[in-house]
């Protein structure tokens, strides 16, 4: 099995003819009313929140059957902390947009990030994390049907027996967390003081150790694991 | 506990099989190629590692849907 990372994978550099010309008209407008020095700048700011808010809102109205427990006017407030973080981490990195998409579609991602990595945080608000490893228990969640009993069994076993041998301690108490018991991923950064991307570049690592000794015990997966 | 497919929880242990960019990378991309798949246009091509991403970071999966859903609602 070859061995992987991250950082192995970088984005292609597209050739120019393959995409819209850099930078459409409506986001030249955007660019040019949002510099500091603009004559409309305030009026870009205010046109600007309003788009980050409707985002906001967006992934609210998606995401609130997660928050059964919150009245209207709290998502209402979370939508627009949500914006109004949104439209700092816009206006800061507004050199970096480079107009390889539209400019509402690149200022919508952070409206939907804030949104909802709030929004899981509000979800798990109070919530104990199991973050003891040697609590866990594979077979806990598992409803194993009949037929895939012996196969996916074998495989359960050689993962269990991965995660106990092969892993640090920190990659276990990240993989269970995230992977078994359902810890969204900023929730656990914010407890353990780490990033979404350090916790997924861990995450990755153990998911790859547990591969290759799945391998090294000639278990295939790909047929388990294909999406019905 | 709520009871899972077995097979769902492999899913989240092994995560995809090929190379994948990261949650950063994956952010930075996310808007370029949310555009190119409502073009119709070869986004995993663009943009390699990103759906095999998505495919194993909840999150991000996610975010790409509510972009994707936000984005093909503009004219």
């Amino acid at each position: 099995m070859s061995t992987v990372t991250l950082r192995d994978v970088k984005p292609l550099e597209a050739p120019a003819s393959a995409e819209q010309p850099l930078v459409d008209e409506e986001s030249r407008a955007w660019l040019r009313d949002l510099r500091p020095d603009a004559p409309a700048r305030d009026d870009a700011i205010e046109r600007l929140h309003a788009l980050l808010l409707r985002g906001a809102r967006f992934e609210v109205a998606r995401r609130r059957a997660t928050l059964p427990h919150l009245r209207g006017d709290e998502l209402a407030d979370l939508a627009m902390e949500a914006a109004d973080d949104a439209l700092m981490s816009v206006l800061r990195r507004l050199d970096d947009f480079q107009g390889r998409s539209r400019f509402s579609t690149w200022a919508y991602k952070f409206a939907l990030l804030e949104a909802a990595v709030k929004l899981r945080k509000r979800a798990w608000q109070g919530r104990e994390i199991p973050l003891e490893p040697e609590t866990w228990n594979l077979f806990a969640s598992a409803r194993l049907a009949p037929d895939d009993q012996v196969e996916v069994s074998a495989v359960l076993d050689a993962v269990r027996e991965g995660i106990a041998d092969e892993l640090t301690p920190h990659q276990r108490r990240v993989l269970i967390a995230l992977a078994i018991d359902g810890v969204p991923i900023d929730v656990l950064a914010e407890r353990l003081g780490s990033t979404r991307g350090a916790l997924y570049k861990t995450l990755h690592d153990a998911r790859r150790k547990l591969r290759a000794h799945l391998d090294e015990r000639g278990l295939t997966l790909e047929h388990l694991l294909e999406e019905s | 506990m709520e009871q899972r497919d077995p097979t769902t929880i492999l899913r989240g242990l092994l995560g995809p099989a090929g190379p994948e960019v990261g949650c950063d990378t994956c952010f930075e991309e996310l808007d370029r190629f949310v555009e190119l798949e409502l073009a119709g246009k070869d986004a995993d091509a663009a943009i390699p590692g990103l759906r095999a991403h998505l495919a194993g970071c909840p999150a991000c999966r996610e975010e790409h849907e509510s972009l994707l859903a936000l984005a093909s609602e503009q004219p």
